[in-house]
Formats: C-alpha cells, sequence, structure tokens
C-alpha cells in the first residue's frame, strides 16, 4: 500500500469513516446500468441457484433454478436470462457508427464483487460451445448470451474498462476504509463505512453488516446457513412437490438487500464528478463492443478456450499499456491521486524559481541548433526520479520534458517538445507538477503472423475449429 | 581439472555445438560471474572469422552499451552495430570506439559483422534475417518478448546464454489466464522455448565472480540441479583493514565479513515498518566504516583498494533504496534494488535481508532470484543485514503457491532457498551493539 493510502486508512480506522481516495469518478457510470447479482450452488464452479437481474431499480427480475443438480433445469436459467441480458446488450451492439467503427454507447453490468465477475466468465465459458441442435440442445440465446458473457468478462480486465464492473471493486477505488480488503470485498460492510446510517460510526455499522441473516451474502457464494436450514429443504421440497413458490420466495429475500445495495453503491458513485479522461475510456469499450458485434454478426466462431502464442503476447502488451495508461490519467485529472505519486516520489509539485526561455543547445548526434528551455522549481516533494527520465505535466500534457538534476529541493527540467505556436511555457511564480507518468498507450511491435510463428513457440499452430469437446473440461 | 580447463572445456564444446549448425538452438546455462560475457564475446569472434552476420539480443541498454563496449575492446578489427531507439543517446564508453556504428535504423547498421540492441528495438526490425543470433540474459526476457524477434532468427542458430537463478521476468498485469499454457506470455524465453522443444543445455561450471567461500553456498541455495565451483582458491579472496578499529559498533561485523567473506549484521528481532530505519542505518554505516578503515581486497591478482565504486547495497524495494540514501552512504557507493543489481559485480555488497523485520512472507519476498542476485554480486565479501527472527517467520509461513495444472514446478523453491542461505549466515551472526 502506498503512503497516503495507509495514511487514509489509518485516518479511516480512527474516525470510524472511509476516507475519499479521490476527488472524482473515474469510471464511466451507464444512465442505466444492468445490476446482475448471480448466486450459485455451494460446491459447485458453474451451477447457478439463482440471479436478480434488471437495469431498473423498481422492477428487479428474480430468476432461480429449482433444482441447481439438474442440467436441464440450469439451462432453462440460462435461457431466461439470456431473454433478458441479449436484448439489453443488443440494443447497444446493434447501434453502430460503421465510419468510425464503435458503437453508440454501450452496456454496463454491474455485479457486487469480484466472485460475480469470475462467476459471469464461468457462466459464459459454459455456454458459449453449447449446441442448439442435437443432443442436450439448448435455445438459440444461450451460446450467443455466452458468447457476450465471455466478452464482457475478457474486456472487464482491461484497466479502464467499465463494460462490466464489480461495485465493491469500483467502490475500493474511490474511498479507503479502516478494514482489511478481504473484509472490504462484503458489499454491505464496505457500503457501511462509506455512508453508515445517519448518527453512527462506519465501523461498528459495518460490524452489524457482517452479520449474514441482516445483510445475506452478496453472492456468487450463499451462506452455509441458509444453504442448510432454508435452501436445502425448499429444494427437496420442490423435488416431492414441485411447488416452487416458497424456494421463489426464500432467494427472493436472500437477494433483495444486496439488490438495494447496489443501487446505493450506484447513487454515491454518480454524486461524484467524472474525470475528464472517463469517456475516452467508455469510448475504447464502445470499439470493442463494435468489434465483437461485427465478428458475431459475420458468423465468426466463438472464442477457443486458450488464446494462441500471438493472442496471448498481445493481450498482455494491450492490458499492460491499458494498466499503466489508466493509473496515470487517473493521476493526471485528479490532484489527489497525484498527491498520492508525489508521495512516492514518482512526481513532485512545486514553484517555479527561476527560467531560461531562450536557452538554445545542439542535441548530441545532431548539427542544428534547438530551443531547449531549462525552468527551475522549487519543491518539498520528496523526488526520487532519475535525471535523464522524461517528464509530463498535467497542465501542459503536450509538453514533453526532461529531468536534467535534482538538488536539495531545486529541481531543474528541460522542455523538449510542444512550444509550437499558442503554447506556453510555465512562468516564475506558478505552481507546476510533473510526473514520470505517461498516460498515452504506448506504440506496440508487430508480431508474427499465426503462419509465420517461430520454432521457439511451437511453430503456426493448427486452425481453431469448436468441437463438442470445448464444451467440456480437461479434467472432466 | 583445474578451474580454468573445466571452464575452457565447457566453452569449446558449446562454440562446437553452435558452430556445428545441428542446432536450431542452444541454452547455455551461466551461474553468477561465470564469463557469460567471455563467451558472448567468443561466440562472436567465431561468426566473424567465418565471415557471417551475427545479431545479438540483450535485455537493457545498459547491458548493450557494456556488450558493445567489451566486444569493441577486444576486437578492434570487428565491425559492429550498434541498434538504438529514436532520441536514445549512446553513452561515450561506445561512442569512442571507432570501429562502432550507432543508429537507429537497421539498415544503417546491417552491413556490420555484429548488430546489438535491445529486444524492445529489436522487434521494430522487418524484413531481415540473420543466420546467427545469440539471445543475452535470456532468462530476463519475456516470452511474448521473444515471439515479436525470433522471426529474425528462427532459420539460423540461436545461442540463448543466461542465469537461472535470477529474477524471473514481470508484469503489472495479474492474470491466470495463461497459466499452464506451453507459450505462457508471463514465462521467460528460455522456459517457452524449452517447453516447445527440447534444446540441449550446456552450463558453465565455473564462477569467476564468486569467492570459494560464497559459491558452495549460492550453488547449493539456488542452483541445486547445476552445482558450479569457484574460480579461486579458499583464502585466496580476503579483505584487509589498512587502518584499525576498535570501539565502533561495525568493527565486529568488518572483522568477520572480511576473515569469513561472509557477516550477518543482526538486529534486534522486532516487527518494522518496510523501510526500517534502523536497518538503513545499519547499511550506511557499514558502507560508510569499510570506507574508513581503508578497506583492501586482496585477490588472485595482487591486491587493490575497495573504493567507494567497488561497494553496494542490495535492497527489495525502491523505497528502501531512498531510506538508506538518506541515512548518508558515502559518494560513490552504489544503492540499489536487486532487479536494477542483476549482472552487476562489487568487491562487498551490504544486503538489506528481504524478510527482515516482516510479519509474514509474500511469494515478492520469497523469491529465492530476489536474494540470489543480493548475495551473488560480490568478489570478496557479503554483508547481510537484517532483524533477528527471520528463520521463525518463515517456519510460520511455509510456502504454499497455488498449484495450475501443467504448470512445471519451480526450483529451487524460494522458502527452501532462503532457509539455506539463513543456515549458513548463523555461522556468520555478529548481533549489533551499541546503538547499530
Amino acid at each position: 500500500m502506498t503512503f497516503l493510502g495507509s495514511y487514509l486508512k489509518v485516518q479511516a480506522l480512527q474516525t470510524g469513516r472511509a476516507q475519499a481516495l479521490t476527488t472524482l469518478r473515474h469510471v464511466h457510470l451507464a444512465e442505466k446500468p444492468m445490476v446482475f447479482i448471480p448466486l450459485r450452488m455451494a460446491g459447485e464452479a458453474a451451477a447457478p441457484v439463482a440471479a436478480m437481474v434488471g437495469d431498473d431499480r423498481a422492477d428487479p427480475r428474480l430468476l432461480i433454478v429449482p433444482q441447481p443438480r439438474n442440467r436441464d433445469h440450469r439451462f432453462a436459467f440460462m435461457a431466461e436470462l439470456a431473454e433478458i441480458l441479449v436484448p439489453y446488450i443488443r440494443q447497444f451492439s446493434s447501434r453502430i457508427d460503421l465510419q468510425e467503427e464503435r458503437c453508440l454507447d454501450a452496456p454496463q453490468i454491474l455485479v457486487p464483487n469480484q466472485g460475480g465477475v469470475s462467476f459471469t466468465r464461468l457462466l459464459g465459458r459454459s455456454t458459449r460451445f453449447r449446441s442448439t441442435t442435437g443432443p442436450y440442445a439448448v435455445p438459440p440465446l444461450v451460446p450467443l448470451l455466452g458468447r457476450w458473457l465471455t466478452f464482457l468478462h475478457e474486456r472487464s480486465e482491461f484497466a479502464g474498462s467499465a463494460i462490466l464492473l464489480s461495485m465493491t471493486g469500483v467502490l475500493s477505488e474511490h474511498w479507503v476504509t479502516g478494514q482489511s480488503t478481504a473484509e472490504d470485498g462484503n458489499l454491505a460492510a464496505l457500503l457501511a463505512w462509506i455512508d453508515p446510517p445517519a448518527g453512527e460510526r462506519g465501523d461498528a455499522a459495518a460490524l452489524l453488516a457482517e452479520d449474514p441473516l441482516r445483510s445475506p451474502p452478496a453472492g456468487p457464494d450463499t451462506d452455509p446457513g441458509f444453504d442448510h436450514q432454508v435452501l436445502e429443504p425448499l429444494i427437496k421440497l420442490y423435488e416431492s412437490t414441485g411447488v416452487k413458490s416458497q424456494l421463489h420466495a426464500a432467494l427472493l429475500e436472500q437477494l433483495t438487500p444486496t439488490w438495494d445495495l447496489m443501487w446505493r453503491g450506484a447513487d454515491l458513485l454518480r454524486a461524484l464528478p467524472a474525470a475528464a479522461r472517463v469517456a475516452a475510456r467508455w469510448e475504447r469499450d464502445r470499439v470493442a463492443l463494435a468489434r465483437e458485434s461485427i465478428r458475431i454478426a459475420e458468423g465468426a466462431f466463438p472464442p477457443g478456450r486458450w488464446d494462441n502464442p500471438q493472442a496471448a503476447a498481445r493481450r498482455l502488451a494491450m492490458m499492460e499499456s491499458a494498466q499503466q495508461s489508466y493509473e496515470a490519467g487517473k493521476a493526471f485529472d485528479d490532484p489527489l491521486v497525484m498527491a498520492d505519486h508525489r508521495m512516492e516520489g514518482v512526481a513532485f509539485e512545486g514553484r517555479v524559481v527561476d527560467l531560461e526561455v531562450d536557452r538554445k543547445i545542439i542535441p548530441p548526434g545532431k548539427v542544428r541548433r534547438v530551443l531547449r528551455p531549462l525552468v527551475t522549481i522549487r519543491t518539498d516533494d520528496p523526488v526520487r526520479i532519475t535525471p535523464g527520465k522524461k517528464l509530463l505535466s498535467p497542465q501542459r500534457p503536450k509538453q514533453s520534458c526532461q529531468l536534467m538534476s535534482i538538488d536539495d529541493g531545486l529541481v531543474v527540467i528541460q522542455i523538449n517538445s510542444g512550444m509550437s505556436k499558442g503554447a506556453t511555457i510555465p512562468a516564475v511564480g506558478e505552481t507546476v507538477c510533473y510526473t514520470e507518468l505517461d498516460p498515452s498507450e504506448g506504440r506496440r511491435p508487430r508480431l508474427p503472423s499465426l503462419e509465420l510463428t517461430p520454432w521457439t513457440h511451437g511453430g503456426p499452430p493448427t486452425e481453431y475449429v469448436p468441437t463438442d469437446e470445448d464444451a467440456g473440461e480437461i479434467w472432466s | 581439472m583445474s578451474p580454468q580447463e573445466a571452464a575452457a572445456a565447457a566453452t569449446a564444446s558449446i562454440l562446437a555445438d553452435y558452430t556445428s549448425r545441428t542446432h536450431k538452438g542452444l541454452v547455455v546455462d551461466s551461474p553468477p560471474g561465470a564469463g557469460k560475457t567471455t563467451l558472448v564475446v567468443a561466440a562472436t569472434v567465431e561468426i566473424a572469422k567465418a565471415g557471417e552476420r551475427l545479431m545479438i539480443v540483450a535485455q537493457t541498454n545498459e547491458q548493450v552499451d557494456d556488450l558493445v563496449d567489451r566486444l569493441a575492446s577486444r576486437e578492434p578489427q570487428l565491425t559492429i552495430g550498434r541498434l538504438h531507439a529514436e532520441g536514445f543517446e549512446p553513452p561515450p564508453r561506445v561512442t569512442r570506439h571507432d570501429n562502432v556504428t550507432t543508429h537507429n535504423k537497421a539498415e544503417n547498421v546491417d552491413k556490420c559483422q555484429v548488430v546489438v540492441s535491445t529486444a524492445d528495438k529489436w522487434a521494430y526490425v522487418e524484413d531481415r534475417t540473420w543466420e546467427w543470433a545469440i539471445v543475452d540474459e535470456a532468462y530476463q526476457m519475456r516470452s511474448d518478448k521473444l515471439l515479436a524477434v525470433a522471426p529474425l532468427f528462427a532459420d539460423g542458430q540461436a545461442l540463448f546464454v543466461g542465469d537461472p537463478g535470477q529474477l524471473d521476468p514481470f508484469s503489472v498485469i495479474e492474470s491466470e489466464r495463461w497459466a499452464g499454457l506451453a507459450w505462457d506470455p508471463m514465462q521467460s524465453a528460455v522456459a517457452v522455448t524449452q517447453r516447445l522443444n527440447r534444446l540441449k543445455v550446456h552450463q558453465l561450471p565455473v564462477s569467476w565472480r564468486l569467492p570459494a567461500s560464497a559459491a558452495q553456498v549460492v550453488s547449493e541455495a539456488f542452483y541445486p540441479a547445476n552445482a558450479f565451483t569457484a574460480g579461486t582458491a579458499p583464502g585466496q579472496r580476503r579483505l584487509r583493514f589498512t587502518l584499525p578499529g576498535l570501539r565502533d559498533p561495525w568493527d565486529p561485523t568488518l572483522a568477520e565479513a572480511g576473515a569469513q567473506g561472509w557477516a550477518m549484521h543482526e538486529l534486534p528481532n522486532r516487527h518494522a515498518v518496510r523501510t526500517d530505519p534502523e536497518v538503513a542505518e545499519a547499511c550506511a554505516g557499514l558502507a560508510r566504516r569499510l570506507l574508513q578503515r581503508g578497506t583492501v581486497a586482496e585477490d588472485e591478482h595482487g591486491w587493490h583498494e575497495a573504493e567507494a565504486t567497488r561497494i553496494a547495497i542490495g535492497c527489495a524495494h525502491k523505497d528502501q533504496v531512498a531510506a538508506v540514501r538518506k541515512a548518508g552512504v558515502p559518494g560513490g557507493v552504489t544503492v540499489d534494488t536487486a532487479n536494477r543489481l542483476q549482472g552487476r559485480e562489487y568487491d562487498i555488497t551490504i544486503v538489506w535481508h528481504p524478510l527482515s523485520g516482516r510479519r509474514d512472507a509474500t511469494a515478492f519476498h520469497l523469491e529465492s532470484g530476489r536474494l540470489c542476485v543480493l548475495t551473488s554480486r560480490h568478489r570478496h565479501a557479503c554483508i547481510v543485514v537484517a532483524r533477528a527472527g527471520i528463520t521463525d517467520m518463515l517456519d510460520s509461513h511455509p510456502s504454499s503457491p497455488k498449484v495450475q495444472l501443467n504448470v512445471p514446478i519451480k526450483f529451487p523453491d524460494g522458502w527452501a532457498a532462503n532457509q539455506t542461505v539463513l543456515a549458513h549466515l548463523d555461522r556468520h551472526r555478529v548481533a549489533a551493539v551499541g546503538r547499530g
């Protein structure tokens, strides 16, 4: 944990209230997000028990699997879920600006926690290869839902994507509580820290919120007491009598508190003003959605179980640059996030005390003299940047600079670019901030095409064609 | 066989295999200071003599510049191309050689007998191939980087050289998506190549850097499957202090390190913040005292003064580096993290033990490569600074990494390696006295 983060955590503990880590909201929040709270059967990786889903807080839909061990029931549940989610996604994925190759808007699915994100992946995994004909056929929307769930999950692994979000994850990025990271995974407790009932301390409210009878777990895992005392008898009742109204009522009672918490979380986030770079990041989601939509329309195969060498390498590189760009972008938008980096020594703020505007040098290896102004800044920050490093400033993001020297709180930087007409350079007395963080996503080299995969990586792979085997697992 | 003969025999058989054109790839495992660069230079000369072109891939600009400097100094006849990124300024140690051409475009250097660059830059080179390639520090290179550069030499012969005991490549992304895949992009270039091909593996048998006192323990702890020996005999490398010491709290530790090649400067057991000020002060104080005492290093070539530039302080984290600097390190002494000390060599190293003062042992702190780098940079002596109680902490945190399907087991295990090193250091323990 960073220095500022630790400090705020201690402060949260002392005051009994979560502390803001940011002054702005750094994720996109859709006008009508789709809240999705899945529950699964204990002991099974991907056997859904129920889900509460909907984009209208006044109108949650509850879907249940009366006997989670019955695969027919499971896929009937998936078909029902598909009836809700696929049209929701389609209203965005079908509206593509073909010239720009991006959708006009994108869906946003909110799940309670990281477990919900992983479960979404597993649901996609278990349905995208299902056959719509032959034995154990499923309705056509089911494999399509599997594809979309897989897409949502794959996209959500990129930093800054807002297409599938875990509420606890997003809240923890904006607030720090006085409890551990594992405890922050409990949505009820986390919200109690951030927004305790009037007149109560957050820590006390969080303690109460941890009671599974008061706030049932936000899934996908259910409370063992509930499993044992409620779920099991009611499933048995269904088995013997075929009556599922009681099961329905019990699951409704389990899920409704989390449903309310999800919308409260969304309200808290909506109250924060959106940061400047949020829209650009959402646009990337819209581009990704358009691409997937076109792939599906063209009848391409669903993504395979494994990435080929190129896909793996490309994805890793893209995830890395998204991560770096997201971290830096947050700092550029938000002075509180920047303060965190300043404490870590990778950024500094100070007052300009001296200026050499007309300095001209001949850069090594060049012949022409060029303008390279020097700016001297006095700072109290503990700067840990090595001379020669490229620096950028949130105030002048287009102006690339370079650290020349640091000596006893006096930092000298050289401006290397971005001095064309209309650009300003820092003035004496101005407060400026510079950092080695870079919000741009760097250039990536081209990888060899699949047919040219070198022997070091196993040579060209055979072409991927999904088979029924893909629906199974290697250990099954 | 003397160490010299053993090393010469190993080099000869590597070069014979490499130039035989019967192996599309060869792996050379090189323990710390075993003459990896010497081997690269020898192989380069061999290829150039035959009138062939060679490309060398290294991982950092620093490594490339060091290598170019070594090659150019040893072989002034050789034409060497130093390919670099746009905007990069090659340092004087590269530009001072007449036989080196530096440029940022491949077409301006590819006529040279040898072209050296970083993997990052090679990845942008297109429409050219080389018959011969050497991948240096291949264990530090990530699999995805290799994928981008391998087409340049895929139809020729490649030599992968590196130290298997050092730190694994790193990513800011934590994803289990590729765990178990043969081409998992997070693993090292050698790991991916060896999982899909069974290349012949050679090993350099002698560490010229590590003294006799260190070779055995480093070999046992970090290279259990490929033992190596020291190039010098016990007692050949010693530290002598020309100015007497008496009351200073650092002196007992220095005496132990000078005589034995190892010392564990042990502070009282205590949980501490990561930037433990007492450990920082001890690291800086020991470095200061080494210089005050006029330390002289005796070795097989005679003796020389152990100047500030020959001393390094190694830490696990950047903030620890800053804390040590703040505690007052004499000018010229290197203070850096394990990652950045890889491939470097000093007379004396002072190590901030990664587990000192910790409550738990995370995978980061247990990584065997980190401790291996820190304890294998020295020619004469290594002083480890730590709080007491690490062994107990390790015993209460047995390592239990997540088991993934199809992921090869990694040797050595970090937990076991830490225990081996601590058991050895126990024999050289000096309890800190006074304020230290």
